[in-house]
């Protein structure tokens, strides 16, 4: 199965469009993590996805629409079971190597300040963490998060 | 100019620059914070630089980007530097990018008195 432990069954769906603009950084992660409190879930893990949320808005931002402003795409999904699926998508310059870009500490931006540690973040804070990407094309990063719901006896 | 979800406020005395992060440290914020703590660091010359994250209740890597930036910068002018007090949530961040290994992660208060 694709998506380990994950069903295919979608019970609410969100999405949004912002421009790449930094103060959408911190909209974009306070607007996914409203619509996934539906779930009821954990602090810590409402926090995990706020933080995967703006780092995966903040490549868009940072590298894909380096010199230009341009459209980013997020699909939020409430799976049956409670799970989460966020979707993030540009259509900025792409990324030639993920394997490579993917590893902890890599940045082709060391000027800006960039820790090379988003994809870290992702990959650690959500339980799945999938990067397609195409150079001149445009980059899309989907991550599934499984919520523990406290609010039910599991 | 649009509204920040970060800022600091400062105490400076006797070699040592206490900085109190507050609010989201993200890209977005990073950058106005950089310039103003660095102006500090540059007009003080501190020989130690305390980091209180204790009001941070939101950091992504941009934010280790930070740290380790005034933590270069510091080390550079011949001073240290220690983080105190970090939240739940960053604490979590700071071991993924195992921060500690490199900067010392203390109590306010104890900090403080050294
Ligand atoms: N959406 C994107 N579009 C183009 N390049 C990207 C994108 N996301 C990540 N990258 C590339 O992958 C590298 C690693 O990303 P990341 O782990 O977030 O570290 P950082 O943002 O600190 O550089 C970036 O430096 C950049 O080269
Ligand atoms: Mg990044």
């Amino acid at each position: 199965m694709r998506n380990k432990g994950f069903s295919s069954v979608v019970t609410n769906e969100m999405k949004l469009k912002l421009p790449s603009c930094s103060v959408n950084e911190g909209v974009a992660r306070a607007v996914v993590a409203a619509f996934c409190a539906q779930l009821d879930p954990a602090a810590s893990e409402l926090a995990d996805i706020k933080c995967a949320v703006s780092e995966a808005v903040t490549n868009c931002i940072v590298h894909a629409y380096r010199d230009s402003v341009g459209w980013i795409y997020i699909t939020v999904k409430i799976l049956e079971g409670g799970g989460v699926r966020v979707e993030v998508r540009d259509r900025g310059c792409g990324i030639a190597d993920v394997r490579a870009a993917r590893r902890p500490l890599f940045t082709t931006d060391p000027s800006g300040e960039r820790s090379g540690m988003g994809f870290t973040v992702m990959e650690n804070f959500m339980d799945i963490l999938r990067v397609r990407s195409k150079p001149g094309k445009g980059t899309n990063v989907v991550m599934f998060k499984r919520l523990s719901r406290r609010g039910e006896n599991t | 100019m649009l509204r920040s979800n970060s800022g600091f406020e400062h105490e400076y005395s006797e070699g040592v620059l206490y900085v109190r992060l507050w609010g989201e440290i993200d890209h977005h914020g990073a950058a106005t914070l950089r310039g103003d703590i660095d102006s500090l660091i540059y007009e003080k010359r501190p020989q130690r630089l305390l980091l209180d994250l204790s009001g941070v209740g939101f950091m992504d890597s941009s934010g280790l980007g930070l740290i380790m930036g005034r933590y270069s910068l510091v080390g550079e002018l011949g001073g240290s530097m220690a983080i105190l007090d970090p939240t739940e949530p960053i604490v979590k961040i700071l071991n993924l990018a195992g921060i500690k290994r490199i900067i010392a992660i203390e109590k306010t208060k104890e900090a403080k008195k050294k």
